[in-house]
């Protein structure tokens, strides 16, 4: 298969410019900050509950810490994925490489496939780098490595979502802000679809609810391996990633 | 190696080629002449599997670029005009991995990679980031790209646009050396360089065909007849007399009459039929001065402008069609002497 010379240009792409190792400092830093934020509140409780023995029957790392991080990193994620997957066609269409690449004895979808594991690579060394701050719980306190591994497997279909919607916002457009924007415009649409449905009733609130991003996160986090929220994940994937092979052909037929 | 037959290509109510149909055979070298916007590359995208046509078909080294693409791709070497390349990556790692797109098995990428790199002169710039090379070097790098996997067919659009002199030469003689292992059809619109590389041409204009086949043949054609020029100081009726009754002068012509009685003429003959002699001998006889006598070649970019002008006089049937149809976008030929 082609796939992988694609794939191994883009991730060397990412790598030798300054573009993953930015992301992955912001990343990195703005999650440490929450981290820290969180840990210390967590910290502060536990001390009132040293003294209050009476008050401490539901605190636990997982609940008080963890998720709230992996909350607030869904907000960073949604922000920070756009500027991931924005180069990835943008880039060849303005610069005209676009024309070579289609050239090449590659099939659209390989192509497709090498940018977007691409783009799951860098995702992958992101959410891995967070692996850092659980070890660092483990030192202090007792993880549930259960909830933790059911928590990763949500980002991680989480953000093979968003790459996926991000590639087919790219694949629209030769002006990475406008696909960057897109991307961004997409998946907030996704998240607040949830906090409409609450005015919503009968089967259309449902749907609403159904297709909402933060309904499907949360119960990862809580040791919940639910098929119904899997495949939502796998689903947008695969129609985004459809949507963008499309658009590459319909670019084509556009000259 | 190249057929193309009725092509059409539409972009909405814009028809850019309409029924274009010629054929390449195999190891020729293929000039495609046209003004700017007369749908040469966008023929050339056609052939190189990037954009389908609206109507007609296209078969390249057997295969059809529509139905066959991927086999069609496998067998060609495509340089853009616009020469788009990873400005991020090192030459070497480029080469590499167009090599390994186009299926180059891995026991021989290396080499073949060293071998283009050569051959194209670039070995020396191999580490350096592409968006550092200069415009002489980012075009041997394209082309290097386009044969690297030793394909059957090139297609080459504008290769030498906006390179110097020098550069110019280069490339030339190294599309030169390609001929015979591929076939190689090239756009330019520097007729010059057609003459010095290509062994026949299609000449496109307004996105239709007007024009084909081997140099030579299309200068005989458009051009029965030699011509000589001469520079000559004498009374104008006498000359232009004396010169039409020599033996198969077809036509005199009286280009210029600059002052103290120089003239300047175009004596036009059959071809094979070297009146030079005879101009001589009669200024010898009448005591006029020769200042000039000379065989004017006919050369590709009169036939083109011939035919372009042709095409474009009787589209807009304006008043001067000649004086207005010189097209600004031909090149003046290369100093190639200068360039030595």
């Amino acid at each position: 298969m082609t796939i992988w010379p694609i794939y191994k240009r883009e991730v060397q792409q990412y790598f030798t410019s300054p573009v993953a190792y930015v992301i992955l400092a912001i990343f990195l830093f703005i999650t440490g900050l929450f981290f820290y934020a969180i840990f210390s509140g967590f910290a502060q409780a536990s001390m009132q509950i040293a003294m209050n023995p009476g008050m401490g029957r539901d605190l636990n790392v997982m609940d008080s810490v963890l998720r709230p991080l992996f909350d607030n990193m869904r907000v960073i994620l949604l922000l920070l994925m756009p500027l991931v997957t924005m180069r990835l066609f943008a880039e060849e269409r303005r610069s005209g490489t676009i024309e070579l690449l289609l050239t090449y004895p590659v099939r659209d979808g390989a192509v497709l496939v090498g940018k977007y594991l691409a783009a799951m690579t860098l995702y992958a060394a992101m959410i891995g780098g967070l692996l850092a701050y659980p070890a660092l719980l483990a030192y202090f306190a007792r993880v549930e490595w259960g909830p933790l591994l059911t928590g990763y497997v949500g980002l991680l279909l989480m953000g093979a979502m968003f790459a996926a919607v991000g590639l087919f916002a790219s694949s629209l457009t030769e002006n990475q802000i406008v696909a960057a924007i897109v991307t961004f415009g997409i998946l907030l649409s996704l998240w607040i679809i949830g906090w409409l449905a609450a005015f919503v009733s009968g089967p259309v609130g449902a749907v609403l609810t159904h297709l909402s991003i933060l309904e499907h996160n949360d119960t990862f986090a809580k040791g919940v391996l639910d098929t119904k929220d899997v495949i939502y994940y796998v689903d947008f994937t695969a129609l985004a990633l459809f949507l963008a092979l499309r658009s590459l052909e319909a670019r084509r037929w556009s000259g | 190696m190249i057929e193309v037959q009725n092509l059409t290509k539409r972009y909405g109510p814009l028809t850019a080629i309409s029924d274009v149909s010629f054929a390449v055979a195999p190891g020729e070298i293929v000039g495609f002449l046209g003004p700017n916007g007369a749908g040469k590359s966008t023929t050339m995208r056609i052939l190189a599997c990037f954009i389908p046509a609206s109507g007609g078909s296209a078969r390249v080294a057997g295969y059809d670029v529509f139905r066959e693409s991927m086999e069609v791709r496998r067998r060609i070497g495509y340089l853009p005009e616009s020469v788009p390349l990873y400005n991020d990556m090192r030459v070497a790692s480029y080469l590499d991995f167009v090599a390994e797109v186009k299926g180059v098995p891995r026991s021989t990428r290396k080499r073949r990679v060293a071998e283009v790199m050569d051959r194209c002169r670039i070995a020396d710039v191999q580490n350096r980031l592409i968006r550092n090379l200069s415009k002489g070097y980012r075009q041997r790098v394209g082309l290097a790209q386009a044969i690297v996997s030793d394909p059957h067919v090139l297609i080459l659009d504008e290769p030498t646009i906006g390179l110097d002199p020098r550069q110019i030469t280069e490339i030339r003689s190294l599309i030169k050396s390609l001929a015979g292992e591929h076939t190689v059809i090239l756009s330019t619109h520097i007729l010059p360089e057609v003459s010095m590389v290509c062994s026949a041409v299609v000449i496109i204009n307004r996105g239709a065909i007007v024009a084909q086949g081997p140099i030579d043949r299309l200068v005989e054609q458009f051009f029965p007849t030699s011509r000589v020029q001469v520079e000559v100081a004498g009374p104008r009726a006498a000359v232009l007399d004396g010169m039409r009754a020599i033996r198969g002068v077809v036509n005199v012509e009286d280009s210029a009459t600059t002052g103290d009685g120089v003239g300047r003429y175009v004596v036009e003959s059959p071809r094979g039929r070297d009146v030079r002699g005879e101009i001589f001998q009669l200024a010898a006889q009448q005591k006029w001065s020769l200042l000039e006598l000379r065989q004017v070649g006919m050369t590709l970019e009169e036939v083109f402008m011939r035919i372009v002008a042709g095409e474009e006089s009787e589209a807009s049937a304006g008043p001067t069609p000649a004086a207005t149809s010189t097209p600004e976008t031909l090149t003046p030929a290369v100093d190639e002497a200068a360039s030595r």
